[in-house]
């Protein structure tokens, strides 16, 4: 079962706007890999030249954010739900 | 409780039990922000930072302070500023409940609207703009001052530890990031066990709208250092939790307390934190300024959340 991939407004110019993709992968880093080879700009948009999550980007899986979860290295299970959202500033 | 001044009776705010709310082995607390004098936890904020500029002589009678807003620090302000002869404007996002700009006007506080489309972000930059083209306003700036996690380090923290000294995990939601810093800090000197995680509320696309990623936003006032975890929560998710809380504990919250209630509830299994652990969830306002958003009408909770979801209730 693949894992479903959320795209917010701001990335799906890479997705033919499609808000919703499916990929595969044991990671985080790993489904980012697959879905880029079918949706060209994604990787460039998730991670920066370091190689870690951009700091203005939060990805999620099954709604925990993954920074705290081993970032890009954190585990996926087939039909995980992982979501991206701009970090934005919240309500106060 | 006698008090001076309305801003003497900020704070000490109850922390109560939710017997049937809590998961079997857990026990769940809520503290209820809502009692503070203009209804939510701002109040505590909005002294501090204030008092903050007093002592850096930033203020006098007749100076103006300008704070982007999605409307409950605003109205602590104004509550705090109008007895003290200070000025204020607001930015807020065109998406805010009826209730805090009618709350605002009757404080006779100046607002300036920011695009719903640019949600708090667009609050924030419009007040910079503003902020620079004047030197005679001071902007407190509460996702940047460090008064504002202090407030939750000196006042919200030490009331839990009193109330509950042998509290194990806490539970808010994440906005400026100040009540999560400050209380997350002072617990974890306290006890390094303590584990504490940010309830983040998730919109629908329209509050996301950047036009770039590089406008994105995390507040300066956050050490995520102290978060163990990070959980996002729509408005369907918080809107039940809310509404079961009315249902099950007789507590009428906004829906943020619903959001952080979801996570506590969602924690209280022992492969995330030990049978036992008594959890506290901060509930930052009531639910009064959000009844013209019908998130508490009658009709279907779905249908209510999907028009909820791109109105601010955080």
């Amino acid at each position: 079962m693949p894992i479903e991939v959320r795209v917010p407004t701001i990335m799906r110019k890479h997705t033919g706007g499609a808000q919703k993709i499916t990929g595969r992968g044991a990671t985080v880093r790993e489904l980012v890999d697959d879905i880029e080879a079918r949706h060209g700009g994604l990787r460039d948009a998730l991670v920066d030249e370091d190689g870690r999550l951009h700091r203005f980007v939060n990805v999620y899986v099954n709604d925990e954010d993954v920074r705290f979860l081993g970032g890009l290295e954190a585990p996926l299970d087939d039909g995980d739900t992982v979501s991206i959202l701009p970090a934005v500033a919240g309500g106060g | 409780m006698l008090a001076g001044d309305v801003s003497r009776a900020v704070g000490d705010t109850p922390l109560v039990g939710l017997p049937s709310l809590s998961p079997p082995g857990y026990e769940l607390y809520l503290k209820l922000e809502g009692h503070n004098p203009t209804g939510s936890v701002k109040d505590r904020v909005a002294k501090y930072l204030i008092e903050a500029g007093e002592r850096e002589d930033r203020l006098r009678t007749g100076s103006r302070v300008l704070e982007p807003t999605s409307g409950n620090t605003g109205i602590a302000l104004a509550a705090v500023c109008a007895p003290r002869g200070y000025k204020l404007t607001c930015v807020m996002p065109e998406n805010t409940s009826e209730e805090r700009r009618t709350l605002l006007a009757m404080y006779g506080v100046d607002i300036v609207w920011s695009p719903a489309s640019e949600g708090s972000n667009g609050a924030v930059r419009v007040a910079r703009e503003m902020a620079e083209d004047d030197p005679d306003i001071w902007m407190p700036f509460q996702y940047g001052n460090p008064a504002n996690p202090r407030a939750h380090y000196e006042t919200t923290a030490p009331e839990i530890l009193r109330d509950l000294p042998d509290v194990g995990a806490f539970v808010a939601g994440l906005g400026t990031g100040g009540t999560l810093t400050g209380v997350g800090r002072r617990l974890k000197e306290h006890d390094p066990a303590v584990k504490v995680f940010a309830a983040e509320p998730e919109y629908g696309d329209l509050v996301y709208g950047l036009r770039n990623i590089d406008e994105g936003f995390v507040p300066p006032v956050l050490d995520e250092r102290v978060l163990d975890g990070r959980i996002k929560v729509d408005s369907l998710k918080a809107l039940e939790s809310t509404r079961e809380l009315v249902a099950k504990e007789g507590i009428f919250a906004g829906p943020s307390t619903g959001a952080a209630l979801h996570v506590a509830q969602r924690l209280c299994n022992p492969a995330r934190l030990p049978a036992g652990t008594k959890v506290v969830v901060v509930s930052p306002d009531g639910g009064w300024k959000y009844l013209s958003t019908g998130a508490y009408g009658p009709g279907d909770v779905e249908d209510i959340a999907r028009s909820l979801q791109d109105t601010l209730w955080a």
